[in-house]
């Protein structure tokens, strides 16, 4: 299995879900469905030492060999993947900070990842659970990605020895977490009930639901770009599938909002929403200098008028693919070495440009044809 | 671009807010000044929730309830005590359900609104009877549900499950 220092050898480089292939991809940009898990006899994370870590770590990869899911997978262990392919993993929404380790430290002894060869599942080891197994998939997918976990979880189950409570259900190291040790989340693209103000109703509407929303890179990060990630509140006293359908059930809804809100602005305000919509897109075009935030503001009207079909030529994977590849982590890469943030606002802006001018041209005729339509309007 | 505009409900020349509402699947606009439209609750950007755990926790030690339950009971396992929980939020270990179990489910109704476990039942290695008994509950309910939902290939792995469980 060896030391593993690139991503040919995680399946798709670890970024299938940004390939928009899911269910309403231009309005949900993944599922993600993780559950937490921990070995008896050994501190939780946080109060582990590093021999437990170790023990953790050794029983872990003594079950991959037997669980025809992980088998002949790529396990990476953090302390010895570079620094730079770290923070990519992370940028790519595939470890959490948790196993990053301090800045400017090394991470934590025994933590590590595991990605499985022949399903988009992945296990982190020694995260503030000894194990969170995870599945990230593009579009809304919540069946399919619990059902893979599920899975893996099963076989994990027959070799190793849980930490498990006949009342409260599995254990783990904080109590938001415990019971079934589940949390479903589903990443969204509301601007439609952003720009109508419908947002903070409907957000308040899924909070007394049980559910909770966070934004683009989960807790404590603010909402940019109406970007969100909706999911559940609760982990206990509801069984996993009413967990999954629950969700699933609310964000369908919000769905169908989102639609009809974004019907409503291009059909009674569609000069203000062409306009916002053009406006990003210029900016985004020929902009020398884009921060990250700035870009991801610029990014929600595009991609709304992509999917109302303003933009004819651009596609959603172009668009999720921006939003990884313009973290700093990212261009450092593709420039070989560290980057000021001034550098990497010009990167940015670089990498933007060249993408929409080789993914997204919009023709320029289209653009008049829909002016001169807007002319012969009273 | 947007010039000077009036608030719809002071008057005053500087409306920054401006509203779309969807009425009936009908759009109006109206333009408010920040004021008007933080006292009519409307803000741009939703603001992001405080971490519920440390709420609920700060908010049982102020009614005293939780020091009283929790007591100065220390894990016999890691050695954690209520007042190191308190701080991070993260209890210490598996055995600490045990250490804490009487004070636990007051502050898990409190999280979750319930502080039973009904998922998956685990089977540990050497499984006493009525752990085999929930787990064949637990995966019979499965089997009716994969069913249900018409996902047949999952009912025929849960059934198998069940066979290797189930005395002969």
């Amino acid at each position: 299995m060896g030391l593993v220092n690139d991503f040919e050898a995680i399946p798709d480089h670890g970024l299938s879900w940004l390939e928009a292939s899911g269910e309403h991809s231009d309005i949900v940009l993944s599922t993600r469905v993780r559950i937490a898990r921990n070995l008896q006899g050994y501190a939780f994370g946080p109060r582990a030492r590093v021999n437990d870590r170790e023990a953790v770590l050794k029983q872990f990869k003594h079950s991959v060999e037997r669980s025809d899911v992980l088998r002949g997978g790529a396990l990476l262990e953090m302390p010895k993947v570079p620094e730079r392919m770290r923070r990519i993993l992370h940028e790519r929404r595939l470890v959490t900070r948790d196993l990053l380790g301090e800045a400017g430290d090394d991470p934590a002894h025994g933590t590590a990842v595991h990605f499985s060869r022949r399903e988009p599942v992945s296990v982190m080891v020694n995260e503030e659970d000894h194990l969170r197994v995870q599945s990230l998939l593009s579009g809304l997918r919540l069946h399919e990605a619990w059902d893979i976990v599920d899975r893996l979880d099963e076989e994990l189950g027959r070799e190793l020895p849980f930490a498990y409570h006949p009342e409260f259900g599995f254990l783990t190291s904080c109590p938001t977490n415990v019971g079934s040790g589940l949390r479903a989340s589903v990443f969204m693209h509301l601007p439609g009930l952003v720009e109508t103000r419908e947002i903070t109703a409907a957000l308040k509407g899924i909070t007394e639901l049980g559910l909770t929303f966070r934004g683009l890179f989960g807790e404590g990060s603010d909402v940019v770009g109406s970007f969100f990630q909706i999911s559940n509140q609760t982990t206990l006293g509801r069984t996993e599938e009413d967990l999954v359908d629950h969700l699933d059930r609310v964000v369908r809804k919000l769905i169908r909002d989102e639609a009809k809100a974004r019907q409503v602005l291009i059909r009674d305000a569609s000069a203000e929403t062409e306009d916002k919509v053009w406006r990003a897109y210029g900016t985004l075009r020929y902009a020398r200098l884009l921060s990250f935030d700035e870009l991801m503001g610029f990014l929600a009207p595009v991609r709304m008028g992509m999917s109302l079909k303003l933009l004819p030529g651009l596609r959603v994977y172009s668009l999720n693919k921006m939003m990884v590849f313009t973290q700093l982590a990212h261009l450092e890469q593709a420039a070989g070495r560290e980057l000021s943030i001034e550098e990497s606002d010009a990167h940015r802006a670089a990498y933007v440009r060249r993408v929409l001018a080789t993914e997204g041209e919009v023709s320029p005729s289209d653009d008049e044809s829909r002016g001169d339509d807007q002319s012969a309007q009273p | 671009m947007m010039g000077d505009m009036t608030c719809g409900s002071c008057g005053s020349t500087d409306a920054v807010v401006h509203l779309t509402q969807i009425v009936n699947d009908e759009m109006s606009t109206h333009h408010l000044c920040e004021k008007c439209a933080a006292e009519k609750g409307l803000e741009s950007a939703p603001q992001m929730q405080e971490q519920p755990l440390l709420d609920v926790l700060s908010k049982m030690t102020q009614e005293s309830v939780a020091e009283r339950d929790w007591g100065n009971d220390e894990c016999s396992f890691c050695a954690m005590t209520y007042k190191d929980f308190k701080k991070t939020g993260r209890l210490g270990c598996p055995h600490c359900y045990e250490t804490f179990g009487t004070a636990l489910p007051a502050l898990l109704r409190r999280i979750h609104g319930g502080s039973k476990h009904v998922g998956k039942v685990y089977l540990s290695p050497d499984p006493s009877a009525s752990e085999m008994e929930r787990r064949l509950e637990e995966l019979r309910r499965r089997l009716e549900r994969a069913v249900q939902t018409e996902d047949f290939e999952r009912a025929a792995e849960i059934r198998d499950q069940i066979n290797t469980l189930e005395p002969v």
